[in-house]
């Protein structure tokens, strides 16, 4: 799937709760579960996106041309933001993933995350799985 | 906030402010606008009296003997460094000791650690006592003693720990200070909004707060400073406002308070400020802290109720500020939670991370109360929880 269908994909999945911030905030928690874990080793220093008030460890890796993550939080709801942003990105060339423009956070009433100063800092990890999608595919070329 | 009436307990962070603060502000721009200390013309003539009314209100509030030992800055944090670099100039030199503690906000560490670093001064820390289990967020006392020497300059040490919400035996601490021979700067941040200070009964050389915290506006705070110290400091920052006269060949700089504020101050601040006491004097220190003692009381009581809930700093004698962990679960995920239930509290490390090295945490969740907030607003942060961690443990 493109990166516009899963965000409508999501957009939808969302819609069903309404107002209901607890079915969301349950659903995003569930979502954290299914998450690919980084293994433990790769938690390293170097790894742990900056600008979260949680421990946000990412990894990613170039296969085939597409880009895949693998990422854990120490934080439940942050986890779960993570796994919201790597099921959109995941699996899409460094192409693709840069230009994303993830306008569908704001549709799912998410957007208190995504302001700067948020600790969750949905931003930082959106901007570093951009620049590692863009590293990936410099070095893929070189 | 969310669709529900806004719950704030995040007062420690920042105040609300009463609506004759308000009043005052938009009062000063649309009647008193005009530069202080400077004009002959009547304007700015009422604008100086209204100003330097404040120091005087301010003065009384924290019992100093004379309203130029009331120095208006941005804040905690300016009066901090302003001593830091000031003190520091004169008095620090290689090998000198000055000393903080385990608990203080990375306001009142960082500006002594540049000053370290610039001077070859050596910090040193007053731990916690009773490490593990029996930690109560309490100073050890007998630590400190054996910290104090002959190199001791100066002891910077907060009042109330914005985190623990402990109350710090400052008199008892400042008398052994100087009886060493050291210089002490409290910082009563988290302090003044709670309880009555007086700095003369205190005895410190230096004190520091905020006037945001204060139910005042943001942007204005003071530094008290014995008339002794302001008088041999060196000015901070100079310019307009701050000299008598000035030759190329040298200036003179101008008496206190005004030696340290250079350029024109936050006038409708330092007003607002003035207010902001004057309200909190007719509600009553007194009754308001007990009042807030009772919450504290209250919110503990039910809170520690919670299974797999440690509450972080358990003194003796506190202020309003209730620091808690849940096993296991991030207090990032519980405050979301809370904020999606109208519930404002702050979550992190409240700018005190040794403190949380410390107690081996990445952050807590901090209550913190003001008289204007409620039983049953506790109630519903003690409901927000349960929900938080129902949720986040399903
Ligand atoms: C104990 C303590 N010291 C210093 C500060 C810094 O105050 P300000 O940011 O107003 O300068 C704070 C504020 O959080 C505080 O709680």
């Amino acid at each position: 799937m493109k990166i516009k269908e899963i965000e409508e994909e999501i957009v939808e999945e969302f819609a069903l709760f309404g107002e209901d911030w607890e079915g969301k905030y349950e659903h995003l928690i569930d979502l954290g579960k299914s998450l690919r874990i980084i293994a433990d080793e790769l938690k390293t220093e170097g790894r742990l996106i900056k600008g979260c008030q949680s421990k946000v460890w990412l990894q990613s890796e170039l296969k085939n041309g597409r880009v895949f993550y693998t990422a854990d939080s120490d934080a439940i709801i942050t986890k779960g933001l993570v796994a919201l942003i790597v099921r959109v990105l995941g699996d899409h060339s460094p192409q693709e993933i840069i230009e994303a423009d993830m306008g569908f956070i704001d549709r799912i009433g998410l957007t208190a995350h995504l302001s700067p100063t948020r600790a969750n800092g949905l931003l930082s990890m959106i901007k570093q799985m951009k620049m590692d999608a863009l590293s990936l595919s410099l070095k893929s070329k070189v | 906030m969310n669709g529900k009436p806004l719950v704030y307990l995040d007062s420690a962070a920042t105040a609300q402010k009463p609506t004759v603060v308000l009043k005052a502000l938009s009062d000063y721009y649309l009647k008193q606008n005009a530069n202080i200390h400077r004009g002959v013309y009547r304007l700015s003539q009422e604008s100086t009296v209204a100003f330097e009314k404040a120091r005087v209100v301010v003065q009384q509030f924290i019992g100093a003997r004379y309203a130029h030992e009331i120095v208006f800055t941005a804040g905690t944090t300016a009066s901090i460094n302003l001593v830091a670099s000031s003190f520091g100039k004169k008095f620090v030199n290689k090998g000198d000791e000055l000393l903080v503690s385990e608990m203080e906000h990375h306001s009142n560490i960082l500006p002594w650690q540049v000053l370290c670093q610039e001077r070859g001064a050596v910090l040193k820390v007053i731990p916690l006592k009773d490490k593990g289990e029996l930690d109560k967020g309490e100073l050890d006392l007998e630590a400190f003693k054996k910290l104090l020497g002959p190199k001791t300059k100066l002891l910077a040490l907060t009042q109330v720990s914005n985190t623990l919400g402990t109350v710090n035996p400052v008199t008892e601490m400042i008398a052994l200070a100087h009886a060493a021979g050291a210089a002490v700067l409290i910082d009563g941040a988290q302090a003044v909004p709670h309880m009555k200070v007086n700095v003369v009964a205190m005895d410190c050389d230096f004190y520091c707060f905020s006037g945001h915290k204060l139910y005042g506006p943001t942007g204005i705070g003071v530094l008290y400073g014995k008339e002794k110290w302001l008088k041999e400091l060196p000015p901070y920052q100079v310019g307009g406002g701050t000299i008598k006269t000035v030759r190329f060949s040298g200036t003179e700089y101008a008496e206190l308070p005004l030696k340290f504020e250079a350029g024109t101050p936050h006038i409708e601040g330092g007003i607002g400020l003035g207010v902001a006491i004057d309200y909190l004097n007719s509600v009553g220190l007194d009754l308001a802290g007990a009042y807030e003692q009772e919450l504290l009381r209250y919110a503990t009581e039910k809170l520690s109720a919670i299974g797999g809930l440690r509450i972080i700093g358990a003194a003796a004698y506190k202020a309003a500020v209730i620091s808690f962990v849940v096993d296991g679960l991030h207090a990032l995920d519980i405050g979301t939670i809370l904020d999606q239930q109208g519930i404002a509290v702050r979550t992190g490390h409240h700018c005190t991370q040794p403190l949380m090295e410390r107690f081996g945490i990445s952050g807590t969740v901090r209550a913190s109360f003001a008289f204007y907030n409620t039983f049953e607003e506790v109630d519903k942060l003690v409901d927000g929880v349960i929900k938080a961690l129902k949720m986040l443990r399903s």
